[in-house]
């Protein structure tokens, strides 16, 4: 049934993209953890998926990561840190939510725009993917660019991650996405020790990134 | 592969080793080792694998990069022993930071030796993790500041090269076959010419501006001049002289598939657009400076600007001179951020504005930094020189627009670095004039090979370089 395997993936792919839709017009911290849980948990489904009509066991692996690490791990870790510095208020952000959506929108029609003609000859499965995939990279990179608070900049990037590994399980027969799927998951645990670690609240009294600026060594 | 295994037995040892002063000259012993097991790849060259690749392009960067790590070692060696007197670092992160710094020439060299796009992605993303963990080692409010600025903005970059690199596979896949061979140096190398051009022209912009935000060229250069100047001074050598070029290598090896497929789009113009405006947007930037360190961090973002640009020039000429300009920085920039080191820590701040008179006070610190200084800015007999002669004048050759351009470029940061260098080697003295326990041996070592390679470049060594240059198309 390769028609219906292909609406499948479709769809997991489409809902992915939706799901970053969501985290756009989140004002709050915690609901906007939740919302990256559901969209790790849309990719593990979406890359098991693959892994299914691809035969390729290794990519399960790669699923189970997203489910354990990015789906649980790493959003129960983000809601204890935003718990312990007392940072759960209101998200500010730099763009009114409305004009946000709209760049969003303009941007997954430039991927479209850009990645189907391009991958005119590839397999109908990997096209969708790559071109939707496309899309959530870009709307990470939005997330990122219009929230000023540090966590909320880390959600932006996860799910601009969770956007590469959803290309790498639609690249068919790729080899060592396990592995580079793993050494991401070092980066991103990395990057959540760093704001334990780093303790943003405790130094600046504040995760607002523009207060960051002010140590720059430039303004002293 | 001797050249990866000494670094990761010695940084397990290193992290083990509780005593500061075994550790220091153990990593000095192991980066020596590397360099003699990176001469042996030289003489003896192993055929390449799936995973692993020596070739004459590499093993230049190979050789710079066991070079100057080793260099840099024995300066830590010094520099480390009076932040420990200081207090400024305790003896448990000093064991962080010896087995980090064997870690991170583990990853530079494995993302230089990968003959595997997905390995060398991986290498390239362990020495961001280990270099923005030695940024943030002071724990300061600048300190941890530069390392998460670091972080986030090269992590981005890096997810944006991966992005490239699974286009590139997909790019791949219909002629190099479904699978590893697909992501294989030498065999992508080899069927090249049939990948589909649309493909590779939207994987290549993604590497650009992935890779391209390690290399710290001006539109995603933010993260450079925060981390060179935070970080341990031996780091700041290190991020100039050898991570720049490692994320350059990168993209220089994606830069020939490009040229070995006629469909393409052609990614010279492309590099000298981010090359030109890296140059002049620096060498602006260089006269606001108040921080010593932030200011060569700049002079590293305009060098990488010509060095981009040479590369984008392409040609053999072209070529030659930016893999010339590349070593010549590396051994310059790594000279001077040691000097550097060495005055910071006498006068006790970074600022320009509290040093003053270092020829007077201490000579011979004083002016290794102006010879430094004069070696970066471009004037003979330097090594710099003549690449960045060979730079303009094959430029002129080809676009002359561009070498005006380019001279403009390179006059307004010479213009800045002669100022600020005159402001504290010179006049009254500033600041305090205690003595100095500095590790001449590296500088020197450094400033001799440029001055020697301004004045004569031994034959072989041109051959060699001229085989790259041809090469790389």
């Amino acid at each position: 049934m390769p028609h219906f395997a292909f609406d499948v993936a479709h769809m997991l792919a489409g809902l992915l993209v939706l799901v970053s839709f969501m985290m756009l017009y989140q004002d709050r911290l915690y609901a906007l953890l939740r919302v990256l849980a559901l969209h790790a948990f849309v990719l593990a489904c979406a890359v098991a998926w693959q892994a299914h009509i691809q035969n390729d066991p290794e990519l399960f692996i790669t699923a189970a990561i997203a489910l354990g690490f990015k789906a649980a791990l790493i959003p129960w870790a983000l809601h204890r840190i935003v718990t312990r510095l007392g940072i759960h208020r209101e998200i500010e952000t730099v763009v009114g939510i409305g004009l946000t959506m709209l760049a969003g929108i303009g941007l997954v029609a430039l991927s479209l725009d850009v990645m189907l003609p391009v991958t005119a000859h590839a397999d109908p499965v990997t096209r969708e993917d790559i071109a939707l995939a496309l899309s959530v990279v870009l709307i990470g990179l939005l997330i990122m660019v219009t929230r000023r608070n540090a966590v909320s900049q880390v959600v932006g990037f996860l799910s601009l991650e969770n956007g590469v590994d959803l290309a790498a399980a639609g690249a068919q027969g790729m080899p060592l996405v396990v592995e580079l799927s793993v050494a991401f998951s070092v980066l991103i645990a990395f990057i959540v020790i760093g704001l334990f670690l780093f303790r943003i609240r405790e130094r600046f009294d504040t995760v607002d990134l523009q207060a960051l600026d002010r140590f720059r060594g430039e303004r002293r | 592969m001797l050249v990866l295994l000494i670094p990761l037995i010695a940084a397990a040892l290193l992290a083990a080793i509780p005593n500061y002063r075994i550790s220091a000259r153990l990593n000095v012993l192991a980066s020596l080792l590397s360099l003699l097991a990176a001469i042996g790849l030289l003489l003896h060259r192993p055929a390449p694998n799936q995973y692993l690749l020596v070739d004459d392009l590499n093993s230049v960067f190979i050789l710079l990069n066991t070079l100057v790590g080793f260099t840099t070692s024995v300066f830590s060696a010094s520099y480390i022993a009076h932040e420990q007197e200081t207090g400024r670092l305790t003896p448990r992160y000093l064991r962080y930071y010896h087995a980090m710094f064997q870690l991170m020439l583990l990853g530079m060299n494995l993302a230089l030796l990968a003959n595997n796009i997905g390995l060398m992605w991986v290498a390239v993303e362990l020495a961001t993790l280990t270099t923005v963990v030695m940024v943030g080692i002071y724990r300061t409010h600048e300190a941890i500041e530069a390392a998460w600025k670091y972080f986030i903005l090269g992590s981005v970059g890096i997810a944006l090269a991966l992005f490239g690199t699974i286009l590139v596979y997909l790019a791949a896949r219909a002629s190099a076959g479904e699978g590893m061979d697909a992501m294989v140096w030498t065999s992508l190398l080899a069927h090249a010419h049939s990948f589909d051009p649309a493909l590779l022209n939207i994987a290549f912009v993604f590497l650009l501006l992935g890779y391209g935000t390690k290399v710290g060229l001006a539109p995603m250069h933010a993260w450079l001049p925060d981390a060179h100047a935070e970080g341990p001074t031996p780091i700041s050598a290190v991020l100039s002289g050898l991570l720049l070029n490692v994320a350059l290598y990168a993209l220089l090896r994606f830069k020939m598939l490009l040229a070995a497929n006629h469909g393409s789009i052609a990614p010279g113009p492309l590099m000298i657009a981010l090359g030109l405006l890296s140059l002049i947007f620096a060498g602006f930037m260089l006269y606001r400076r108040r921080d010593i360190k932030r200011m060569f961090a700049y002079s590293s973002i305009e060098h990488m600007g010509i060095i981009v640009f040479a590369f984008g020039m392409a040609g053999p000429l072209g070529n030659f001179a930016g893999l010339l300009q590349m070593t010549m920085h590396s051994l310059t920039k790594s000279a001077i951020f040691f000097s550097v080191g060495h005055v910071a820590q006498v006068k006790g701040t970074q600022r320009i504005a509290e040093m003053g008179g270092l020829t007077e006070t201490h000579p011979v610190l004083g002016w290794t930094l102006v010879a430094g200084v004069l070696a970066i800015a471009g004037l003979p007999p330097f090594g710099v020189f003549t690449s960045e002669f060979l730079v303009v004048s094959s430029t002129f050759a080809q676009q002359p627009l561009l070498a005006v351009m380019l001279v403009c470029g390179l006059l307004i940061s010479f213009g800045a670095l002669l100022w600020r260098v005159t402001a504290v080697a010179f006049g009254e003295p500033r600041g305090p004039t205690g003595p100095v326990q500095a590790s001449y041996v590296p500088i020197f070592a450094h400033l001799g090979l440029v001055l020697v390679a301004g004045i004569w470049l031994p034959g072989p060594l041109v051959a060699w370089f001229q085989h790259v240059a041809t090469m790389l198309g």
